[in-house]
């Protein structure tokens, strides 16, 4: 066992699938030799030449398009968008190419495509550097979109993204880069489609992804020591495809769900989740499904973007809304009188 | 490095070989220097077979949608040298990317003519394989086929194979941003990629003016460094030639090539546009009068290369052609329900799966008896 980082994980698994595929082509803005502002790529140009990890122009759609491109001559590209809100110049290529080419031509030509995108905040990011988009592509089919939240699912889906032969939206909490854990790699975790139950508890489910699993579960601890509430935390790790059956199985059991997303929440993965949570568990639950999100507002300057993020204290509030006592939660009614 | 853009500018003139009334010109210097070679009777023989079958074809289309057989048709009658000539001058290992504007250049390709017409038809998206066939889907958003054409470029030359990409593109197309980074990934990275924009003068509505202050389209290349060249795009031996000429550049490593072609759509931009709002008559007789075919048909009778026998035989060829089309264009194309979930993923999601269960109860109700998927 060694101590590994999350940015590690992803570098270890780039490196593996490179030397395991000469069809891997990793490329994009600051890609080589620098390794990548987040240093993500660090040392795979040198290692495994310039033909096999390369800087491109500084051009979104070009980058994607490349790739698609590519992809029909039988590579798999693995792109880089600097930043989450970057990626924007390259959507129409996303969502009407790389999503559609395999529907389009009746499963003839499939875009076996990654797309790594750093996303979400909490690294104190002026604007522009911390939107969570992953909205955008979950909303259009065709796409997986996959986001890691421990160092060895980093690794691990990374290498199932990659080995995919479905596009990918491979999000990348950067609050998270940093983040460590004891681990001996390669290691293969749960495949994709499946979520994890990271914490077990009786009393409420809290569904989260991405950089805040760790608050969810931060959250969960502090519920438990200060009001004796038993937390289930489920990390969805992939949101397309979609785990309905972890996560009703949990809140079945619990009967109570609180869904955790950075993510301003107005039409949003969490939104989402609520909304399948109601679907499927209905007679199991003693309150309302909630939501925690960031605000519906455009991404806020570093010294704000503690209010915006859902943190433990939001998460807690929450938890305490969920009609413990037999009452209504009147709430939402307060804030529109 | 050279610094210098002489190397790649276009003519100062489109590049001509026939003149309208179909006898040859005399080559400038500039088009003799850049090796623009008159294509021999039987190449030329050739793409008049072709264009005579292509435009056939396109009539029988646009008959079609008279009949409701096809959703919608953009003609490229009047584009018949370009939609022919670039396509026939390929070699089967090469990919091309075409656009909704270029059915005939699919059957010039050797697709076949239904698949071809498959998204016009509205029975799916894209009716041919792309692999197998080597052509893209029709492309539909303007200008994203560009930056797909120098990936593709570039993915061929990474196999050695000497494989080429043909891009067509649209006047309008330019103007998108798609259009630019393709032509600048294609020069960084030296991509055997040839960009052939047919410039049919309008877009849609919109006439070229108000895409460019441009001389010509061509120079849109010099920006990126790649060799450029502009062509009279009714002259089926100069489209040829350059085109030509756009692909040993290209499969000689020395990087990819534009070609602006000149010509006009003599349809309305599809069957459902009414092109009257925004041109005038006159403007479609005068170009109706620089009619490719009659062109190159002038030409070959001329040389003898073109006999009455041989001509009737083409016309009846074409006759067959779009009597096929016909005939299996009017029987109902297949539609499967269920197969709308077979290829949005390889494997479908739980989700997807759910759905599809959905919809087949649907379909059981609505038909009182169990469908398959
Ligand atoms: C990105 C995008 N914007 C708008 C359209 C709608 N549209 C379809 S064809 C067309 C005109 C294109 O003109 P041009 O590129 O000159 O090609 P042509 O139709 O003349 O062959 C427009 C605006 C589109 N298909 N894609
Ligand atoms: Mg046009």
């Amino acid at each position: 066992m060694s101590t590994t980082t999350f940015a590690q994980a992803l570098n270890r698994a780039l490196r593996d699938s490179l030397a395991e595929d000469d069809n891997v082509l990793v490329f994009g803005e600051d890609v080589g030799q620098l390794g990548g502002v987040f240093r993500i790529t660090d040392g795979l140009t040198a290692d495994f030449g310039e033909e096999r990890c390369f800087d491109t122009p500084l051009a979104e759609a070009g980058i994607a398009g490349f790739a698609v491109g590519l992809a029909m001559q039988g590579f798999r590209p693995v792109i880089e968008m600097q930043f989450d809100a970057f990626g924007y110049p390259a959507f129409e290529q996303v969502v009407s190419h790389i999503a559609k080419m395999r529907n389009r031509t009746q499963g003839r030509l499939g875009m076996p495509i990654v797309i790594r995108m750093p996303f979400a905040g909490g690294i104190g990011g002026v604007e522009h550097h911390c939107d969570s988009s992953e909205g955008y592509y979950a909303h259009t089919p065709g796409l997986h979109v996959v986001t890691p939240a421990t160092p060895a699912d980093a690794y691990s889906l990374l290498r199932e993204a990659i080995a995919s032969d479905d596009p990918v939206v491979f999000m990348e909490p950067k609050a998270l880069y940093w983040s460590k854990a004891e681990l001996e790699l390669p290691v293969t975790t749960e495949p994709f489609g499946r979520a994890a139950v990271r914490r077990e508890g009786t009393d409420v489910t809290l569904v989260a992804y991405g950089p805040q699993v760790p608050n969810a579960l931060r959250a969960a601890e502090v519920a438990e020591q200060e009001e004796g509430w038993s937390v289930e935390v489920v990390d969805l790790r992939t949101i397309v495809p979609f785990d309905d059956e972890t996560v009703a199985a949990s809140v079945r059991r619990t009967g109570r769900c609180v869904v955790v997303s950075e993510a301003q929440g107005f039409g949003g993965v969490g939104g989402e989740v609520a909304a399948r949570v109601a679907e499927r568990c209905f007679h199991s639950l003693a309150a309302p499904v909630l939501r925690v999100t960031g605000l519906d507002i455009p991404y806020p300057p570093p010294k704000l973007e503690h209010t915006h993020l859902p943190g433990v204290d939001r998460i807690l509030d929450t938890i305490a809304r969920l009609q413990w006592d037999d009452q209504p939660d009147t709430t939402h009614l307060a804030a529109t009188r | 490095m050279s610094t210098g853009v002489q190397h790649l500018l276009p003519c100062a003139e489109p590049v001509q070989l026939l003149t309208e009334d179909g006898t040859r010109t005399d080559p400038t210097s500039e088009v003799r220097e850049r090796g623009y070679a008159f294509p021999s009777d039987e190449d030329l023989l050739a793409v008049w077979r072709q264009m005579v079958i292509g435009r056939r074809f396109d009539a029988q289309a646009t008959a079609l949608t008279k009949q409701g057989r096809l959703a919608v048709y953009p003609s490229s009658r009047g584009q018949d040298a370009c939609q022919v000539a670039p396509v026939l001058a390929l070699q089967e290992q090469d990919w091309f990317f075409p656009t909704y504007r270029d059915s005939m250049a699919l059957i010039s390709r050797g697709l076949d003519p239904v698949e071809a017409l498959t998204l016009l038809r509205g029975s799916w998206h894209c009716g041919y394989d792309p692999a197998a066939t080597r052509t893209a889907p029709q492309c539909t958003p303007l200008a994203t086929q560009a930056p797909h054409a120098a990936g593709a470029g570039h993915g061929m030359a990474r196999r050695g194979e000497g494989g080429l990409a043909l891009c067509f593109i649209g006047d309008g197309g330019t103007s998108e941003g798609d259009f630019h980074e393709g032509l600048n990934f294609a020069a960084v990275f030296n991509a055997p990629t040839v960009f052939f924009v047919q410039n049919n003068r309008y877009a849609i509505s919109v006439p070229l003016a108000r895409q460019t202050k441009a001389p010509s389209l061509a120079y849109k290349g010099i920006g990126y460094g790649i060799r450029s060249e502009q062509v009279d795009g009714n002259d089926p031996a100069a489209v040829l030639a350059v085109t030509r000429a756009a692909y040993e550049h290209a499969r000689a490593g020395r990087g990819p090539f534009l070609i602006e072609a000149h010509t006009y759509r003599l349809e309305a931009h599809t069957n459902a546009d009414d092109a009257t709002r925004y041109r005038q008559a006159d403007e479609v007789t005068q170009w109706s009068g620089r009619d490719p075919i009659a062109r190159l048909r002038t030409y070959l009778v001329g040389t003898g290369a073109l006999t009455p026998e041989r001509e009737e035989q083409v016309a009846a060829e074409a006759e067959e052609y779009a009597a096929d089309v016909r005939e299996r264009m009017n029987r109902e194309p297949e539609v499967a329900p269920l197969s709308l979930f077979d290829h949005v993923y390889a494997e479908p999601t739980p989700q997807l799966r759910e759905q599809a269960a959905m919809v087949a109860a649907e379909l059981e109700d609505a038909h009182g008896s169990e469908v398959t998927a």
